[in-house]
Parts: structure tokens; C-alpha cells; sequence
């Protein structure tokens, strides 16, 4: 129906360009890493691998399968990932509730303690201090609690609650003597699996790649999560690089730790890389939710 | 059967002001009250109790006295702060990043999301989207980590191509010249596509007549976005203008402090780190959360200002 002016050609070509321009700049270094983790690690050195593996094996998989300190920081991230993710779901759920109702007497004054929060916050300095009176300093839950809720998840599963489920089905059920309770478990919860996908989603991926809190207050090594291990492989190590090798033996050996950072990289994102295909289409749902509210 | 459901709702809101049967309401709701109570114990624990913490910025922290116990000492650190040698360099930075982040970071996803809003192909959109979206879900870690590899002098890649062309390597990390741009374009790099998606749902909720009739008119494809599609996200932009204002002074602190090494701290000391290090590492508390507190305040009243400017020229605003 419609005919396309030359203008509009000329601008469909821009646009296309621009776009696979775009695409190619954010892929190319996601692809190079995956490639390299599977190349030979000289070939990666010396710049000949550009884009597709050269050499292909499986060595620097097996070398940090073998390191121990990857091995605990893996474990760890699982077990603050599953108990964090479950107790910040627990909470959003406990707070979104009652804020969803509009017969909750108070939930406006609840919610302004909760959004200030937001804009102002008592910083670095007091929390530290506090979560060292509290003697929670190098333990399991100094990973968990302070983080134990995040407000704009609450906002999101608040709107959900408010705006997908009709407001007549929890007054009949009050009618029919219902209590809150069981409205919540009986009715809201299970038509609600969608938005807890989300909110599971957004709370696993924070806890995974999550390593502030850790540097802050963890001490042990055998505490560290994935993201502080990573850290010291492939931030702290890299300050070797700045000093002048001077024997053979050195340069090789650095050469090797070169080597392992790809795949370390590769393994450090595996979880995600698997859930993405869901977090892209659940995370983009919940970005809308919000920007409804927000 | 609306009417009968509606009815005893619009009687229930116009007798709240009668305080019996707010007592009634309370009472009746006792367990949503029990469900709460635990999320309003955290905030109170976990963020309140550190605002109450702010005071030993106005005092001299003495561990065994606590923060009750602790001696006042005014406005003696914010003294020290703003007469020290680091004050300007560390406004200079902070300030320098977060205006550079705004000026590419902002505008970049809202040229993409109308870039992408007018490709027709579905398929190709789709594929755009998942890949830039992807970076998203990297950590700041990963992030600083490729950074690292991809700029090594001795075995990144960019070097190797600096090499091949004939140039000398370039040891970016470490060059407090390069610091603020290898920030703000690896954020670009990371943040763009997922930040374009709120952009992209405002434009789906613009009304296809508007641009029926614009066709109709004879308008082209640049005059459709220039006078329909920005205009139409324009509130969307204004929202987000503020919150990003707001956070001007509040740059990703965690990113900073893991590109920070000795040798570019010239341009990489920020605020937030000079807290971190005077604070956890020096154990300085009061000095430092004086410092943090400086901060949080400029930040407070930067996104007061700006939504306030905006409500009177936009009519456009948080609250």
C-alpha cells in the first residue's frame, strides 16, 4: 500500500547499517572469549586467533576444574545464590502483599519508609559498622541479610498484584471467610507464577555476580564467592603484566595463567549464559512492569 | 453485578475519615500487618539504623564508647575534608565521570530504541535486541576482567592491532589519560541495549494514527521521528534525565574501585573510593563517613533541583 520514497530507502540503509555496526561491537568480544577458551592459549597470545578457536582443546577447562579456588568459590556462590535468592523472595512477597491493598490502613506512610530508602541511605561508613556490631562480619550471612529485599522489586510485584489480579475474586473469597493469609497462599500466589519467575530471575542474577559485599566483609578465602576469585585471577593478576619479565621460565609461566582466563570467564558465566534465553524474555517483562510504576 | 461489587468499596473509602471503622479495618486486616512486619524490621535495622549511624560524622568514633558514647566534634571533619590535599582532584573526577557517562550514556540507548523501532524485520530486530541486551547480565567483574585481557599491553588484541598497523602498545589500564573514556565506553558498551527498552515500550504505546496521518501529509521517515516518536517518549526521557542527574555524583563506585590501580588514581579517585580507603582500609570512620555523607547529600539535593526544574518547564516529574 505503501510506496517507499527514495528518502526513506536511503534511510532503511543508514538504519541497517548502524544496527548491524551496533550488533557486531557488542558480539565480537563475547564470541572472542568463548573462542579463545577453547584455543590454544599461544595462538590467543600472540594475536593469530581473531575470531575463530585455533588449536582446539580442552586444556584450560581441565586446569581450573583442578583449581581448588575456583572449585570453593563456585560452591559458594551456589549456596549464597539459593538462600539469598529464596529469603528475598520470601520478604518481596510478605511486602507486596499488604502494599497491594487497598484496605491496608498505613500502606502509604510503609511505603514512603520503604522508597526513601531509595534516594537517601546512611552510606558505606555506618552500615559497616553496624553489620560489625551485629558480629556478622566473615559469615554466611553477611552475603544474605543486608541484602534481604530490594524495594524496586517490591514496586514491580506490588503493581503486578494490583493490576493482574481482579480485586472481586480476594472479595468474594473474604466474603466466602477467607483470611489474608489465605487469599495470599490459595489465590494470589498461584496466579501470580509469572512475576515470581521475574522476581526470582532479577534476585539470582544480582546474588551471582554480586562481589561488593564480599570484598566488605568477608575475610576467609574459603567464603569467597566466584566473583571475588575472578578478581584476583583476572584483575589483581594482570598488575604482574606491568613488571618486566626477566627470566624465560617466568614469561612462561605467565603465559599458562594467561591461558585460563577465557575459559575462567566462560565457566564464571555459564548459569547465566543457560538461563538467558528466560531472562531475556522474563527481564524485559519485569523492565515493563516497572517502567509502568516508575 | 459490577454495580453491587463497586458499591460497598466507594462506601468503605468515603467512611475511612470516621475512625471507628479505621480501628474495624485494622483490626480485620491483623495478619497483612504480621506479613510486613518482617520487611519493615529489616528497613528499620538495616537502613535506618545507619542513618542514625550518620551522626559519628559529626563526632570523633571511639570504638569501646560506641556512637552514642563518642565525643562531638562539629564540623572538624568536613573541615579536614574540604582544606585536603585530595578534595579538588577527587570532585574533579567524580564530577568528570558522571557528567561523561551522561553525556554518551544517556542519549545512546534512546537513538538505538528509535533506531530499532523503525526496522520492520522482525526477526532482525529480535536478534538485535538479544544481542545487545546480553552484556547486561555480565558482572562488573567480567566486565572489568575482559577490559583487562582485551587491553593487556603485551597480549591484547587491541594492542596486537595498535602493532600491526606500525604503533607503539599503548598500556591503557594504567594511563590515567585513558581511564575516564575506557569507563564510560565499556559502560556504553555494556548498558545500551538494556537501557534502550524502556524506551522501546514507550514507543510502542504511541498511537499508529499519529503516524497514519503523518504519512498522509507526505511526511518522511526523519520527520515521523523527529515530530511524533521523541516527542511521544519525551516524558519516559524526562523521568529517566532526573534519575540520572540524581546519580551524577553516584557513579558505579564497584566498577571504579576495580579499574583503580596506583598508577591512574590521578583520574580514577573518586568520592566513593576515597571512602572505601579511608574508611575499611584505614579504619578512619568518622572521617570518611563524614566524607560519604557529603556525598549523599549532594546527591539528594542534585535530584530535588533537577526534578523540581523539570515539574516547572515540563510539567514532568517524580512527585
Amino acid at each position: 500500500m505503501q510506496i517507499e520514497s527514495r528518502g526513506d530507502r536511503i534511510f532503511n540503509i543508514i538504519n541497517y547499517t548502524v544496527l548491524i555496526l551496533v550488533t557486531i561491537i557488542v558480539m565480537y568480544p563475547l564470541v572472542f572469549v568463548l573462542s579463545a577458551s577453547f584455543s590454544d592459549p599461544q595462538t590467543v597470545l600472540r594475536g593469530e586467533m581473531l575470531l575463530w578457536p585455533k588449536g582446539v582443546n580442552l586444556n584450560s577447562y581441565v586446569k581450573i576444574f583442578q583449581n581448588k579456588d575456583i572449585i570453593s568459590g563456585f560452591t559458594n556462590t551456589l549456596v549464597y545464590t539459593s538462600l539469598g535468592t529464596f529469603i528475598n523472595l520470601a520478604m518481596t512477597i510478605l511486602a507486596a502483599y499488604p502494599l497491594s491493598r487497598k484496605d491496608f490502613v498505613g500502606r502509604n506512610a510503609i511505603m514512603a519508609l520503604l522508597v526513601f530508602t531509595m534516594f537517601f541511605s546512611g552510606g558505606l561508613i555506618p552500615t559497616y559498622l553496624l553489620i560489625k556490631n551485629l558480629d556478622m562480619l566473615n559469615t554466611l550471612w553477611v552475603m544474605i541479610i543486608p541484602n534481604a529485599v530490594s524495594i524496586w522489586n517490591i514496586i514491580i510485584m506490588r503493581t503486578f498484584f494490583q493490576q493482574s489480579i481482579p480485586g472481586e475474586l480476594q472479595e468474594a473469597a473474604t466474603i466466602d471467610g477467607c483470611s489474608n493469609i489465605k487469599i495470599l497462599t490459595r489465590i494470589i500466589l498461584p496466579l501470580s507464577m509469572p512475576i515470581i519467575a521475574v522476581t526470582i530471575l532479577f534476585y539470582a542474577v544480582g546474588h551471582w555476580n554480586a562481589f561488593f559485599n564480599a570484598l566488605l566483609y568477608l575475610s576467609d578465602k574459603d567464603k569467597f564467592p566466584l566473583q571475588l576469585i575472578l578478581r584476583e585471577i583476572l584483575i589483581q593478576g594482570q598488575t604482574n603484566d606491568m613488571v618486566k619479565m626477566s627470566t624465560e621460565s617466568a614469561i612462561k609461566q605467565q603465559r599458562e595463567v594467561e591461558g585460563i582466563k577465557y575459559a575462567v570467564l566462560v565457566v564464571a558465566n555459564i548459569p547465566v549464559l543457560a538461563l538467558y534465553p528466560f531472562l531475556q524474555r522474563y527481564f524485559v517483562k519485569g523492565v515493563m512492569i516497572g517502567a509502568i510504576k516508575g | 453485578m459490577a454495580k453491587t461489587t463497586v458499591q460497598p468499596a466507594v462506601q468503605a473509602v468515603t467512611e475511612t475519615k470516621r475512625s471507628p471503622f479505621k480501628w474495624n479495618r485494622i483490626l480485620r486486616n491483623w495478619q497483612l500487618y504480621i506479613l510486613i512486619s518482617p520487611v519493615i524490621a529489616y528497613y528499620i535495622l538495616f537502613q535506618y539504623v545507619p542513618m542514625y549511624g550518620i551522626q559519628i560524622a559529626f563526632k570523633d568514633f571511639i570504638a569501646t564508647q560506641g556512637i552514642w558514647g563518642s565525643p562531638w566534634v562539629g564540623f572538624e571533619h568536613f573541615d579536614r575534608f574540604f582544606n585536603s590535599y585530595y578534595f579538588w582532584r577527587l570532585i574533579k573526577n567524580t564530577l568528570g565521570i558522571g557528567l561523561y557517562s551522561l553525556a554518551l550514556g544517556f542519549p545512546i540507548p534512546i537513538i538505538l530504541a528509535l533506531l530499532m523501532n523503525e526496522v520492520r524485520a522482525e526477526r532482525f530486530k529480535k536478534f538485535v535486541q538479544t544481542i545487545t541486551y546480553a552484556p547486561h547480565f555480565l558482572s562488573t567483574v567480567v566486565v572489568v576482567g575482559m577490559m583487562m585481557i582485551f587491553l593487556s599491553p603485551r597480549y591484547g588484541i587491541i594492542n596486537h592491532f595498535i602493532e600491526m598497523f606500525g604503533g607503539q602498545p599503548i598500556n591503557f589500564m594504567t594511563e590515567p589519560s585513558w581511564f575516564k573514556s575506557l569507563y564510560v565506553l565499556s559502560d556504553v558498551w555494556q548498558t545500551m541495549g538494556w537501557s534502550s527498552i524502556i524506551y522501546l515500550a514507550a514507543l510502542a504505546g504511541i498511537d499508529n494514527q499519529l503516524h497514519e496521518a503523518a504519512r498522509v501529509d507526505g511526511a518522511t521517515r526523519l520527520q515521523r521521528i523527529w515530530h511524533i516518536n521523541i516527542p511521544g517518549i519525551m516524558p519516559t526521557i524526562i523521568i529517566l534525565l532526573i534519575l540520572n542527574m540524581g546519580s551524577i555524583m553516584g557513579i558505579g563506585f564497584e566498577k571504579v574501585l576495580l579499574m583503580q590501580n596506583n598508577l591512574n588514581m590521578e583520574s580514577s579517585d573518586i568520592i566513593a573510593t576515597y571512602v572505601y580507603r579511608m574508611g575499611i582500609q584505614n579504619a578512619e570512620y568518622s572521617f570518611s563517613a563524614a566524607i560519604g555523607l557529603f556525598n549523599s547529600i549532594i546527591n539528594f539535593v542534585l535530584l530535588v533541583v533537577v526534578n523540581f526544574i523539570s515539574r516547572r518547564v515540563s510539567e514532568t516529574s517524580l512527585w
